[in-house]
């Protein structure tokens, strides 16, 4: 009996420090982030003082405000339009029997394969060619619709007894009182689960939102902060770059730890990234 | 169901379907094909409308050293990342299974980095990885080791990339696990016990074999990530040293926006869309339907 306790506290003991390792990274960053600048490159516990004045010159070297406000207006703008357009695709493939459904699904399904994440290089030329280089709009237009957030909703609404339905026609209800007022109030925890994944996903974006935009006033936190950290590379500036990332993922974190069993379950239940 | 209601219910379908399937057409089928003509193309900055050349763009890439090199890395990257967050995420999920206040704050620990924007990582493990300063450096001090030259030397660029991305990824793995483990019903584990089998016996013949759906999910995912996700290379390495730490699409991205090569960007995409749809021809035809779109 004893030996299994024992056995059991080591266990737990080792998980304890593995999940310490785990997190030293982001407390290392947040303590470099609080110290003056000189005491960057002492140890991790060597603190001789706290200050915010990395995150007042950080927020002055780079427009970190702009920034903000783009990347609040690019994620918002996905997430409204991307769950119009996937509550809409999703009821149809959910409850409708149209012609051409089953090719209509495959063409979906494909998207799913190939992300526009991969797509940069042609993308650039659709964006190019509508003349809308270096706008939000090109940041948010490839992922206005997603087969993922479709299928995922597909399944929430199939769940939904179709005699709900029949009912709610036969008293004489239109179609978006139908949508609204039965499938929607169904759907939540699947449209909370999406608007966390998919929000989060793209805060995080990077890549294509480097590609197609130019100005400080279009660029989301990912692309400013990347500018940033190159052009204050240099070790003086670590207290800097380390602010400016907070300033990235301090939405994310504070949303993490208010949200942190909805977070969880909803990486769960969609499996996107 | 007579004709004229079967028609406004096309009519409805459709319509409902319009604004997914506009930006579908746009931002998916059309690129691919533009790829596809644009890869029979010489297209540059010096030749914008483009000259045809039949296939020759796909055998300069496949003669291309640098365009096979990133193909070997992204293979090397893919055969470092995956198994290994598999292997951890199923150890995390399996220890903490229960669920007890310590053991959620342990899978929070996990799971953050998931959450992280790539870019921000990136910038953390720079400092972790940077000489001297660095977290490891001076780990690696007090223990008396030599330094290693992580983001510098062309043989240990790639484990440092692995390494990171295991640390972002592991977590993220480890929440399907987690729900695979609900699943298992823990009658099976009750009668393993009394009958007093090991604790590897149990992992080995009931655990690992019933968390197979899991795994295999958590397998596409994995694999698509690791060709997907480029974004620490363009704050870490640029993709040097000599290409070492360079990936497909990393390259697609030099190609197109820093040498301005339409017609090679466009020639590697393809490339890119042809493995991304064998890895996903694997899921569809070896692995079980059901488990992707139950």
């Amino acid at each position: 009996m004893d030996v299994t306790k024992i056995k059991k506290a080591l266990n737990n003991g080792l998980m304890i420090l593995f999940s310490f390792i785990w997190i030293i990274p982001l407390l290392w960053s947040i303590s470099i982030a609080f110290r003056p600048s000189n005491d960057v490159f002492k140890g991790l516990f060597e603190i001789t003082g706290l200050t915010f004045q990395n995150f007042v010159e950080a927020w002055h070297e780079a427009p970190f405000g702009a920034y903000y406000i783009a990347t609040i207006l690019i994620v918002l703008g996905i997430l409204i339009v991307q769950l119009l357009s996937s509550v809409l695709a999703a009821y149809a493939f959910a409850r409708l029997e149209f012609y051409g459904k089953d090719v209509v699904f495959i063409l979906f399904i494909l998207q799913l394969m190939i992300p526009a994440d991969v797509l940069i290089a042609p993308n650039y030329q659709v964006i190019s060619d509508f003349g809308l280089i270096d706008t939000k709009l090109a940041v948010m237009l490839p992922y206005f619709a997603s087969a993922f957030s479709i299928f995922l909703l597909r399944q929430t609404f199939k769940q939904v007894p179709k005699e709900f339905d029949e009912a709610a026609r036969m008293e004489g209800a239109k179609w978006w009182h139908v949508l609204g007022r039965i499938y929607l109030p169904i759907a939540r925890p699947t449209l909370i689960a999406l608007a966390l994944t998919v929000g989060s996903f793209h805060w995080n974006n990077y890549l294509w939102p480097l590609i197609v935009t130019k100005s400080e006033a279009n660029r989301p936190l990912t692309v400013g902060l990347a500018i940033f950290s190159s052009t204050s590379e240099s070790g003086a500036n670590w207290a800097m770059v380390t602010a400016g990332m907070l300033f990235v993922i301090a939405p994310l974190i504070i949303a993490f730890i208010i949200f942190q069993k909805q977070f969880i379950n909803s990486f769960m239940h969609t499996g996107v990234k | 169901m007579n004709k004229k209601a079967s028609l406004r219910i096309n009519a409805a379908a459709y319509l409902f379907l319009l604004p997914a399937l506009i930006i579908l057409l746009l931002f998916t089928y059309y690129p691919m094909l533009l790829s596809v003509y644009d890869s029979f193309f010489l297209k540059d900055n010096l030749r914008p409308q483009g000259v045809f050349v039949g296939i020759e763009n796909y055998s300069y890439i496949f003669q291309d050293e640098v365009f096979l090199k990133v193909m070997k890395n992204n293979l090397i990257f893919a055969i470092g990342t995956v198994p290994t967050s598999m292997a951890l995420a199923i150890f995390l999920a399996i220890k903490l299974n229960k669920s007890t206040r310590l053991n959620s704050w342990m899978r929070t620990a996990f799971f953050y980095p998931t959450v992280i924007p790539l870019i921000v990582v990136a910038n953390i493990w720079l400092f972790i990885y940077q000489p001297d300063y660095g977290l490891f450096s001076r780990f690696f001090h007090t223990i008396a080791v030599p330094q290693i030259p992580w983001l510098t030397n062309i043989d240990w660029v790639m484990p440092a990339m692995i390494l990171m991305t295991v640390w972002k990824e592991a977590g993220f793995f480890m929440i399907f696990y987690l729900a695979g483990l609900q699943n298992i019903p823990t009658h099976i584990y009750e009668s393993a016990q009394m009958e007093g089998a090991s604790g590897w016996y149990v992992f080995r013949r009931l655990t690992f074999p019933l968390l197979m759906p899991t795994s295999l999910f958590v397998l596409i995912i994995a694999i698509t990530g690791s060709v997907k996700t480029v974004d620490h290379i363009f704050v870490m390495t640029g993709g040097g040293p000599n290409n070492a730490s360079n990936l497909i699409l990393y390259y697609i991205y030099q190609n197109r926006f820093s040498f301005g090569d339409i017609g090679l960007a466009a020639t590697m995409s393809v490339v890119l869309i042809a493995i991304l749809l064998l890895i996903s021809a694997f899921n569809f035809f070896v692995l079980d339907r059901r488990i992707h779109y139950r």
